[in-house]
Formats: C-alpha cells, sequence, structure tokens
C-alpha cells in the first residue's frame, strides 16, 4: 500500500428535492486499500458510491477518482474503474462466456485478451461445467463471483463493490473475500459496502455513514479502541443507535 | 466500431435465444396481415338504393335497371318527391338516392348532355366515397354524356371533395381494396413492431438494471445508441420482405414500383421509428410505462395516417397535424411505389420529409440519453 490517494471526497453532497441522501462525506482512499463502506439502510451508500462512479452528478461538493473529476471528468473515470452494482446487472439470457465477451468488448479488450481472460476465468472459478450456461440459471453465489470477476475484466485501478455478497452463503462469502484479497494484492484498490460486520474486519479501512453523513472513519482495529467494545458489531450498533 | 459489433452480436443473441419473442415478431404480425387486410376492407355491397323519376322515359328505366343489375346495389323503393326521399335517408332507410330530372331522355338526345342528381349518406364516409364511385362507373358505363352532381344533403356538405379525392380507384381499376389494404397494413407492421422493439428494450435494461452497469463503461453514446437500434433495423426490413412476400403470394398484390426504392425509403422511415422508441425509452422507466406511450403514439399516428379514413375529409387542423406524421408517408409512398410504380421523383417530397424526421428524432433520442442521472 502506498501513500497515493485514488479517490478524494470532499463535502460530496446529494439531494433529492428537499431530501439529503449524501450529506457533504469528505473521505479519501488509498491506492491498493481494501476501503468498508457501511451503514444501514437507506444510509447513502448506494447513492454516493454512484456519484464516485460518475453516472450521478454531486449537488455540492467534489470528488477526484483515479485522479479525475466525478462532474467533469466522468467518461475518463469510467476507464479506469470496475463496478459490480448492488442489483445483479449481468445478463441473465446469455451465458457466462457471452456474458464475458460482451463486457470484454464493451470495455475495448481484443478478441484474443477476451479469449484468454474467459480461459483464466475458467481455471480460476472453476468454470468449465457452466461456462455455457445460462448466468439466470447459476447460483446466486456463482453469479456473484462471475460478476466480480467481469468487472475486473479490463484490470482497472479501482473496484466498486456495492453489497457483493448480499444473500450468499458463508463459504461462498469467504471465497468472494479470497477473490477480493487478491485483486487487492495486484494493486486493485477495492471499495466496497457490506452489511455484514465480519467483513468489515477484513477489510483495511472503514468507514459508517449514518443518515447521510460519516459518523466514523477508521481501521476497524482503532475503532474498537476508539467504542471500546470487542467487534465491529458493536461499533456499528453503538453509532447506529446514536 | 467494434465495439458496435459487440452490442449488436449481444442483442442478436438476445432476440434468437427469446423463443417466445421471434413468433411474435414474425408469426403474429403476418396474421394480422392476413386478417385485416380482408377485414379492413372497403368493400361496400347492398348499398341501399332509391330514386326519384321524374322524367319515366325508356332511357330513366334503362339507367335505374342498369342499378338493379348491378350486384352492388338493392333498388328498394321510388320516391314521389325529394323531400320523402330525403327524410328516408335521414331515419336510415336508404343510402343513396337517384335523381332523375324531367326531359332527361331529350335533353340528353338534344343536348348531348343531361345533369343526374346524386345524394349520398356520408355518415360514414369512407363508404359514402366508393359508393359515389359505383355510382358514376354505372352512370358512365350507361352513357358518357350524363354528368352525375351530387347533391348536398346534412352531413354531406363536405363529400364532395372527399370522394374526389380518395385515390384509391385511379390505380386499382380493379377496385379490389385488399390490394389497396395489404401495403398500408403492412405498414402499420413494420411501425408497430420496430417502435414496440425499440421502446421497450432499452427500458427493460432499466428495470433489470443492466443499462446502469452499461453507463458505468466507457463506451460512448453514439456508439450505444447505434449498436442497440441496428438490429431492430434489420428486423423492421425483414419484416417488410416477410410482408411483401405474403402481398404477392396471398393477395397477389402487384409490386409495379422498385423493390430497391421500397427498401430505400423503408431503410429511412424505420430510423424516424428508431428513434422515436429510443426517445420515448429514456423517458420512461418502465416497459409498462413505453408500452402505454408507444400506444398513445401508434393510435394517433395510424388514425391520422390516411390509412382508414382520408385525409382530405379531416379538419383543416387536423390535416396540419397528419403533416408531421411519418406513417402518413410512408402509406403514400408504399401505395405509390407498389400500386402506382412511383419513382424516386414522384416519392421525394416523402423521402426528403422522411429523412427530416430521421435526423430531428434520432437527435432527439442520442441527445436526451443521459449516462449520468
Ligand atoms: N433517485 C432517488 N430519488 C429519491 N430518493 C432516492 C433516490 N435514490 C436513493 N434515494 C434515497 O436516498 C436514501 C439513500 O439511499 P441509498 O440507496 O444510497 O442507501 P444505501 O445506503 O445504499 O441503502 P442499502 O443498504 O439499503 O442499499 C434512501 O432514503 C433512498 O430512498
Ligand atoms: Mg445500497
Amino acid at each position: 500500500m502506498t501513500n497515493e490517494l485514488v479517490i478524494q471526497a470532499e463535502n460530496l453532497t446529494k439531494t433529492f428535492g428537499s431530501f439529503t441522501a449524501v450529506d457533504a462525506i469528505s473521505f479519501s482512499v488509498r491506492k491498493g486499500e481494501i476501503f468498508g463502506f457501511l451503514g444501514a439502510n437507506g444510509a447513502g451508500k448506494t447513492t454516493a458510491m454512484k456519484m464516485l462512479i460518475g453516472i450521478s452528478t454531486p449537488s455540492a461538493g467534489k470528488a477526484t477518482v483515479a485522479g479525475f473529476d466525478v462532474s467533469s471528468e466522468a467518461e475518463k473515470i469510467k476507464k479506469n474503474i470496475g463496478y459490480m452494482s448492488q442489483k445483479f446487472a449481468l445478463y441473465d439470457d446469455l451465458t457466462v462466456k457471452q456474458n464475458i465477451t460482451f463486457f470484454g468488448g464493451i470495455y475495448g479488450l481484443s478478441r484474443a485478451q477476451i479469449k484468454l481472460k474467459t480461459a483464466e476465468l475458467v481455471e480460476e472459478l472453476d468454470l468449465k461445467e457452466v461456462v455455457n450456461q445460462l448466468v439466470g440459471a447459476l447460483p446466486l453465489g456463482w453469479k456473484q463471483k462471475i460478476s466480480f470477476s467481469v468487472s475486473l475484466l479490463h484490470n482497472p485501478k479501482i473496484v466498486f463493490l456495492d453489497e457483493p455478497t448480499g444473500g450468499v452463503d458463508p463459504i461462498t462469502r469467504r471465497q468472494f473475500w479470497e477473490m477480493i484479497y487478491k485483486a487487492a494484492n495486484n494493486g486493485t484498490t477495492v471499495f466496497v459496502t457490506t452489511h455484514y460486520m465480519d467483513e468489515a474486519e477484513y477489510c483495511d479501512r472503514v468507514s459508517i455513514m449514518v443518515n447521510g453523513k460519516i459518523e466514523a472513519l477508521d481501521s476497524p482495529k482503532n475503532l474498537k479502541t476508539q467504542f471500546g467494545v470487542e467487534n465491529m458489531n458493536d461499533v456499528f450498533l453503538k453509532l447506529a443507535r446514536g | 466500431m467494434k465495439t458496435i459489433g459487440y452490442i449488436i452480436q449481444k442483442e442478436f443473441r438476445q432476440i434468437f435465444r427469446n423463443k417466445a419473442m421471434l413468433p411474435i415478431i414474425f408469426i403474429m404480425p403476418l396474421f394480422q396481415l392476413i386478417i385485416l387486410s380482408n377485414a379492413a376492407t372497403f368493400d361496400v355491397k347492398n348499398i341501399k338504393f332509391s330514386y326519384i323519376d321524374h322524367d319515366h322515359s325508356a332511357m330513366s328505366r334503362a339507367l335505374i335497371e342498369k342499378f338493379n343489375t348491378s350486384s352492388y346495389f338493392n333498388v328498394i323503393t321510388d320516391f314521389p318527391s325529394a323531400a320523402l326521399a330525403n327524410s328516408a335517408m335521414l331515419s336510415g332507410e336508404v343510402d343513396v338516392i337517384l335523381e332523375i330530372p324531367q326531359h332527361f331522355e331529350r335533353d340528353l338526345a338534344k343536348d348531348k348532355y343531361a345533369p343526374l342528381g346524386i345524394t349520398i349518406n356520408a355518415i360514414d364516409g369512407a363508404a359514402a366515397g366508393i359508393e359515389n364511385v359505383y355510382i358514376s362507373q354505372i352512370i358512365q358505363g350507361f352513357n358518357r354524356n350524363i354528368r352525375p352532381e351530387l347533391m348536398q344533403q346534412g352531413q354531406a356538405s363536405n363529400l364532395m371533395k372527399s370522394i374526389n379525392t380518395i385515390p384509391l380507384f385511379w390505380y386499382n381499376e380493379t377496385l379490389n381494396y385488399k390490394t389497396f389494404m395489404v401495403p398500408g397494413i403492412l405498414v402499420l407492421l413494420v411501425t408497430m413492431i420496430t417502435l414496440f422493439l425499440s421502446g421497450m428494450n432499452i427500458v427493460r435494461e432499466k428495470e433489470i438494471g443492466t443499462l446502469e452497469q452499461i453507463n458505468v463503461t466507457p463506451i460512448k453514446k453514439s456508439q450505444f445508441i447505434i449498436g442497440k437500434l441496428f438490429p431492430f433495423w434489420v428486423i423492421g426490413l425483414a419484416l417488410l420482405s416477410v410482408g411483401l412476400i405474403i402481398a404477392k403470394l396471398i393477395f397477389d398484390v402487384p409490386m409495379l414500383g422498385s423493390l430497391v426504392l421500397m427498401y430505400g425509403y423503408t431503410s429511412v422511415y424505420i430510423l424516424v421509428i428508431l428513434g422515436i422508441g429510443l426517445f420515448i425509452s429514456n423517458f420512461t422507466d418502465t416497459q409498462q410505462q413505453a408500452m402505454f406511450i408507444s400506444w398513445f403514439f401508434i393510435v394517433i399516428f395510424i388514425l391520422m395516417s390516411g390509412l382508414f379514413t382520408p385525409i382530405e375529409s379531416m379538419p383543416k387542423w387536423a390535416q396540419t397535424i397528419t403533416d408531421f406524421n411519418p406513417i402518413k408517408y410512408f402509406v403514400q409512398v408504399m401505395r405509390m411505389v407498389m400500386l402506382k410504380g412511383s419513382s424516386l421523383t414522384d416519392i421525394m417530397p416523402q423521402l426528403l420529409k422522411t429523412l427530416a424526421f430521421a435526423v430531428i428524432m434520432n437527435g432527439l433520442a442520442v441527445w436526451s440519453y443521459r449516462k449520468t442521472s
């Protein structure tokens, strides 16, 4: 991990009418870091993430991602990031292979690269049996892992994961986090939201959002000391109760 | 360019994967073509015919006999006076009143010219137009020197205009209404299918969340849109082909003009419809909304296309609106090229307007497509 900052947000704000979903949040993320973005349902995590990935324009404040401004250089940011949405977003009516081909293709990979990547993924995720099956027919855990791999196809500098392990079993979650570690070891910065507090413990640093504001931001260890509790679960409960 | 290729590949894969969709795209429209063309015929039979004979000559009786033997007319009554005849028409007992003036036979012999009064119940404008043509044909067949004069009665006030301008008789001499309707209904099919498919398609990706996934890629708006719309453009042209084959094989509709011209014009026309579809999908969040809005436009476009009701019999303001109706131009071009053998020069006005619509609609669609909200 270096000290190079790949995400910098300053008073980043999003309002919907009179409702402030994200309220002047400021934070930064270092290159290669696994940054946990926690918060209760409706805290504003997805909304904040959408501003960072350039599909939602901030109402106020500013942020840079991979060195580019989210308001004015969104398309440049998109070349440098991967994104896995909270809503599963591969094509159910295409096979695993066809999904990889499509997303590889629109990220500008060559046919040869796509072929290579597909072979790699089949090997790594043990997809031999299912690579020609429709994605819609696969169990959720598989879908999520494939979806994560697809978001990494173009070797992005930063990958944004919005509740990537929602609804999957503990074994698959463990495997998923191994994949996250592997990506981080390769120098990819990981920005991840989760509702599982055991996963929060795996992050280098976490921020906790309450009602659109970041109420705490530090390493899990420091947070536990700061709040005088045993685990992240208690940190979260203390903050969320206010 | 390569990126567009990947999108097109994906779209076709999805279309062909969807086993329920292909029949909807290709089989259903053909059923519609066959059913509608047979049902939406303007063929008018058993016209309730009456007459007032002030002449009582051999000539006038011969003329009435002509109507009597025609399979289209049922001669029901002769009326002693116009007043009685008119009240019978008001109550719906008769459709047509033929009034033969006094000295009809004498005038015809002496002046080589005789007027003849015809009143047509024009509550159903389209039927009235056809009745008028039947009547004129019978009279002309009887004696070229007779000049039928349309009488004005009640709702018939704008009848004269609409009758003279119903174009079908000029180019469809056998008075075969299927020949006339098939090209028009083909227009509807191409339009409806391409509009619904394109309008629904992008909204569907919005609904399932894949559009967001695409919006976080560095893909250019234009690449995405071209890739998305191209498959539907191909489907539209395929539909035209199947329709033309059916028209030829089942309805024996002639193709007097150039096929190249037909396809050339349709290519531009489909772009207009795809632009509208995309525009709709940009402003809707669910397939349901998109469907309703598409229906709204389709119904207006169809009813104001001149396909079922002659544009000339619409009020002036409505006629002005039809100038902005792409379906109207497609119906015209289709009929002109197929039934009249019109050339590029003949359809140039329609082609230029359609081209302008294509540029405007697609410009608006691309402009209103947002990768960022
Ligand atoms: N487009 C929108 N228009 C209006 N309100 C919105 C919009 N998007 C989000 N919100 C509101 O903003 C708030 C934050 O939503 P957001 O989805 O960011 O929460 P979240 O932290 O991701 O929650 P979850 O853990 O459930 O995913 C919610 O109250 C939500 O209803
Ligand atoms: Mg969320």
